[in-house]
């Protein structure tokens, strides 16, 4: 495996330099790296049983005039009873650790980037590395971006030490943002993901009838094609008020080798009051189908080669409102004439699955009540601007 | 689909390498003109670790993924 990460790192580096090569062709008016801050953050999620909180900081600072490094460090606290473990399993406790490394390169009107990325839990091991390069042209007007990313992942399962299985995935994007108008700027993005390997979750189960037992239902493990490959597209907007507001719009359209559909909108409103304070407001909705081999209860033990019961992977619906105030510190908060903001988000999101029972409520083995359940999502950062 | 977006790829790099990106096309929307879009508060990236948590968030939960801005990761998932 290290061998296949070291090979994909080899790729990505030639690959960026062809591409910069190729790019550095075109010369005038320079595009412009985002500007150094460093990001504090804490965040929550409750719902469904789960508590994941933790830290996470970000830092992004100039090399030299052309280039700058990020650096991310990420803590997931998870303490989880959710419906699927309480179900066939006892509540647990565990963290996830990411750290991201990154660096971008400007060049004239291109920027190219690079960022490595491993996550690391007791059974989850994960690491990746992407590669974008972004190129301003026609008179600035036009941004076009491409990028690459290889990932690999080692899974286990906790109290089985005979268990090891990998993963890997592929992703390949592509994007255009326009400026229309003075106060409107559209973008497109397309982005196709492969996998191969092991991409089932090992500790869960599908259930089925089994009349020869007591409760009526048995469970056997969930069986997973070893291939998923999907495609994702997205249109974006953003429109500058002339109150001095903007207003941003999503859409994006997912379908998979699953024969997974999904579908989702986002509108939100950003809004300063006086000086110091900006208002954020968001509303999102996403709904997808089913993958075609999801049943919440199956007629009989291996019903079918392909075995799912992953309420991911059914037919639901969710629907976010988000409000979100970022404060301009005063220069007696800050760090000598660095400029600092403190910000508090939070999301309420609503669930709703259309084929996924709780198998804990009442009415018998799979006349339950449906599942649903809500989360509320908190973010509180602080940003220091040098 | 795969194939447009390599496409799309070398596509990009055959502008860049015969000079069509530096092309002097009038643009409609000077530089000058660009302060509204130019204002912090018109930024997808305002925030990049807020917006890194919600990818994060939403990853684990629903099955669509790809074309966001963010990348999200790990599992998290139970």
């Amino acid at each position: 495996m290290k061998l296949r990460f070291l090979s994909a790192l080899k790729f990505v580096v030639t690959f960026s330099l062809v591409i910069n090569f190729a790019l550095s062709a075109s010369l005038s008016q320079a595009a412009v790296l985002g500007a150094e801050r460093l990001d504090v953050l804490y965040h929550s999620y409750e719902g469904g049983g789960m508590k994941i909180d933790g830290p996470a900081i970000l830092l992004r600072k100039k090399a030299t005039e052309s280039v700058v490094v990020t650096a991310y460090y990420y803590l997931d606290t998870i303490s989880s009873a959710s419906v699927d473990v309480l179900s066939t399993a006892s509540a647990y406790t565990e963290e996830r650790n990411e750290g991201q490394l990154g660096i971008e390169y400007l060049h004239d009107k291109t920027i190219m980037s690079l960022n490595l990325r491993q996550s690391d839990e007791d059974d989850y091991f994960a690491q990746s590395l992407s590669i974008n390069v972004s190129q301003d042209m026609f008179g600035d007007l036009t941004n076009l971006s491409m990028g690459f990313s290889y990932g690999d992942n080692e899974i286990k399962r906790n109290g089985d030490e005979s268990f090891e299985e990998e993963s890997e995935q592929y992703r390949l994007r592509a994007g255009i943002n326009q400026i229309l108008t003075r106060n409107l700027t559209a973008s497109l993005t397309f982005e196709a993901v492969a996998d191969e390997g092991y991409l089932n979750n090992p500790y869960r189960t599908v259930r089925y009838i089994d009349n020869s037992i007591p409760s009526g239902v048995g469970y056997q493990s969930e069986i997973y094609p070893e291939t998923r490959n999907s495609f994702a597209t997205k249109i974006s907007a953003s429109y500058y008020l002339p109150y001095r507001a903007a207003l941003f719009f999503h859409y994006r359209y997912f379908s998979d080798s699953w024969e997974i559909k999904s579908n989702d909108v986002e509108l939100s409103y950003r809004h300063p009051i006086g000086e110091s304070f900006e208002v954020e407001l968001k509303l999102r909705y996403y709904q997808q189908s089913e993958a075609k081999f999801y049943s919440d209860l199956f007629p009989y033990k291996n019903a079918q080669n392909y075995l799912a019961r992953d309420k991911e992977l059914s037919d639901f619906d969710n629907m976010t409102i988000g409000i979100g105030v970022t404060y301009s510190l005063p220069h007696s908060l800050s760090f000598g004439s660095s400029r600092s903001e403190a910000s508090l988000q939070w999301d309420y999101i609503d669930f709703n699955y259309n084929n996924f029972r709780n198998p804990m409520a009442e009415g018998g083995v799979g006349n339950e009540s449906l599942y649903g359940f809500s989360a509320n999502v908190i973010r509180a950062f602080y940003s220091l601007y040098f | 689909m795969i194939k447009y977006i390599v496409r799309g790829t070398l596509l990009l790099a055959l502008i860049s390498l015969t000079g069509c990106a530096s092309l002097s096309i009038e643009p409609w929307v000077k530089p000058y003109e660009r302060q509204n879009l130019a204002d912090p508060i018109m930024s997808a990236s305002r925030h990049p670790i807020a917006n890194m948590h919600v990818a994060h968030v939403l990853d684990a939960r629903e099955a669509a993924r790809g074309a966001e801005s963010t990348e999200g990761g790990g599992c998290g998932c139970n």
